[in-house]
């Protein structure tokens, strides 16, 4: 069953502006928490467990405590790049409910004692965009943002940034960079964010769902967020579903929730036609698992890492019977080649040969032996890179062979597909 | 005979307060390219130079983020930009079938732009419409769930 602890009111229209918002016990957090201290909120997060939604997972409350402990000036940056190939809870979260992440904003800004802060916005995202500027003019209007917020004497800025199109960007030293008018470029970490990020200053980036499950927080408190989930996968998760399921969309469930309940419950099953055959379960990154692995898989931080997977964004991209593991992983290979930013030789040389081996594969000019070179370089691009985008475009390869070699080997063998009469994988460039 | 290119006043105008808006003015760059893409379709190198004028920035430092970004067209598109993602969650329902299907109605190959101007069709990346696929970005809207009667309607109104 769904547990909607954010997404209650998600589908009420009113929702979306601040007088709807306010009427249905929003901001209710926010001056819970001007009377709080800062020192309480961080420790308030910190308890509650909540771990970062933008796919490493890292425990928010302990990620705010590496800021110095000094009154320097700090940023908080909302990370709504929302681009990794199956994920699109965050555009939803901004369109149906701006005012629930803002507030959540104000809330950490206070808690980490910063006064200026940006959402940054994948430049796609026109329309979020446009929403989530008129909400926070909405929310200068009414006092919640600005000088003296609500009379408790706490001064806070807040701006949207929209981007212009790079997958890398949302990788949070590259999306400081692109804040910065250069090019949207990783950087070495450390020093991390933390401690050296917007303009060299201590920047917390967070993502939009992260900040969005701040203000329940607050309300209900960490022993209350803790009743959903596990101990290390507390609270809840909005994943977003996409494939050949009855009922694609976002759903927010209790972490450690069944995939199977999750399939058969929230998306009503598979399409008419078409059977499981595997699973990516938190965006394109993340290795996939095959039937049986699907079937066990409880969606949580521990068991996808018992399985070998992770559970990354959230994002659950179903893969059925009629697709070719050879073409989706050329779909793949040539996303990542395409967007690696070129300063690692291993990630720019690596994706480059991936996407020409596993392609070569799919048109049945290649032999047995360029399974085993394709799996060779994907593990060398591990591990050994600026970020993690390398290991991102290695972990999907390493998987699909390992767990679909025939169908690999059918191309190779048969110089046709093993699942469909007509596969792109055939014609792939 | 090229025309030395000119910023409408109420572009010099959004420039100016982007200027003024975040704490560098570096970080006015993408709001001027893309204002600037507005005006003139596509970022060309005097475009790049007209914007270090007006910004005084480099030109290099202008062209380095204009070339970063895909969203900055480096050559002509047409009126309507159909952008079709064919990531993993489009192709599985059909997207490459869908942008083909586009292309052949109105006649084109992907990312050229139709006779009449006003069309390019191009596949793109993930586009965080992956629940509501088959999907296509058109300039600054998304049109979800799409089967070839909607297309041939939509085409139709966008006539
Ligand atoms: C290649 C790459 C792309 C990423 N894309 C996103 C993204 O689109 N959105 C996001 O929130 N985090 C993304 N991340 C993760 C961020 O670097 C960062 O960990 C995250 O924004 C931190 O917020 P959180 O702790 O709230 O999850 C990406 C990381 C990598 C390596
Ligand atoms: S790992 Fe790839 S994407 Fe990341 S910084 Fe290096 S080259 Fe760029
Ligand atoms: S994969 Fe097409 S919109 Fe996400």
């Amino acid at each position: 069953m769904e547990v909607k602890l954010l997404s209650e009111h998600y589908d009420k229209k009113e929702f979306r502006h601040l007088e709807g918002y306010q009427k249905l016990g929003g901001y209710s957090a926010l001056k819970k928490a001007l009377k709080m201290k800062p020192e309480e909120i961080v420790a308030e997060v910190k308890n509650s467990g909540l771990r970062g939604r933008g796919g490493a997972g890292f425990p928010t409350g302990m990620k705010w405590g590496f800021l110095p402990q000094n009154g320097e000036p700090r940023f908080l940056l909302c990370n709504a790049d929302e681009g990794e190939p199956g994920t699109f809870k965050d555009r939803l979260m901004m369109e149906r409910a701006p005012h629930q992440l803002i507030e959540g904003m104000i809330i950490a800004a206070f808690g980490i004692k910063s006064q200026k802060s940006y959402i940054y916005i994948r430049g796609e995202y026109y329309q979020p965009y446009k929403i989530v500027e008129k909400a926070i003019e909405e929310a200068y209007k009414a006092g919640l943002l600005g000088k003296n917020i609500l009379g408790s004497g706490f001064d806070h800025e807040m701006d949207v940034y929209r981007g212009a199109g790079a997958y890398i960007v949302g990788e949070e030293t590259a999306l400081i960079s692109s804040l910065e008018g250069k090019k949207g470029q990783p950087k070495l970490k450390p020093p991390f964010p933390a401690v050296k990020g917007y303009l060299e200053k201590p920047t917390i980036v967070n993502n939009v769902e992260t900040l969005a499950a701040v203000p329940w927080i607050i309300n209900n408190g960490a022993q209350g967020y803790k009743k959903y989930g596990t101990e290390k996968s507390p609270g809840t998760k909005l994943f977003s579903v996409s494939g050949n399921v009855n009922k694609p969309g976002v759903y927010e469930v209790p972490l450690a929730y069944s995939f199977k309940d999750l399939l058969e419950n929230e998306c009503g099953g598979m399409k008419p036609g078409f059977k499981l055959k595997a699973l990516i379960p938190g965006g394109s990154s993340c290795p996939v698992l095959n039937y049986d692995e699907a079937m066990k898989a409880t969606m949580d931080y521990e068991c996808m890492s018992q399985m070998g997977s992770m559970l990354g964004s959230g994002g659950v991209i179903v893969i059925d019977d009629k697709q070719c593991m050879v073409d989706l992983l050329n779909v793949l290979m040539h996303f990542y080649h395409h967007e690696s930013c070129g300063q690692c030789t291993p990630c720019r040389e690596g994706t480059g040969w991936m996407e020409k081996l596993s392609s070569s594969i799919g048109a049945g000019r290649a032999q047995l032996s360029d399974i085993t070179l394709l799996d060779k370089v994907a593990r060398q691009m591990m591990g050994t890179t600026i970020c993690a985008l390398s290991d991102a475009a290695a972990l999907p390869v390493i998987s699909f062979v390992s767990k679909f070699r025939d169908e690999f080997e059918f191309h190779i063998h048969e110089k046709k597909c093993k699942v469909k009469g007509h596969c792109h994988a055939q014609s792939h460039h | 005979m090229s025309k030395k290119l000119e910023l409408p006043s109420a572009s010099r105008a959004y420039i100016k307060k982007e200027l003024e808006r975040y704490e560098t003015k570096e970080s006015a760059l993408i709001p001027a390219l893309f204002e600037a893409q507005k005006v003139f379709g596509f970022i060309t190198p005097e475009v790049v130079d007209l914007l270090a004028v007006e910004m005084d920035i480099p030109p290099s430092r202008v062209n380095e983020v204009a070339q970063f970004y895909t969203m900055f067209n480096k050559k002509p598109v047409g009126k309507h930009h159909i952008q079709v993602c064919t990531n993993i969650s489009c192709a599985m329902v059909g997207a490459r079938e869908t942008a083909n299907y586009i292309c052949k109605k109105l006649g084109v190959k992907l990312d050229e732009v139709s006779k009449d101007s006003r069309f390019t069709v191009s596949q793109v990346e993930c586009l965080g419409s992956c629940g509501t696929a088959p999907m296509a970005q058109i300039n600054d809207d998304y049109y979800e769930n799409l089967d070839q009667q909607k297309i041939d309607k939509l085409l139709e109104s966008l006539k």
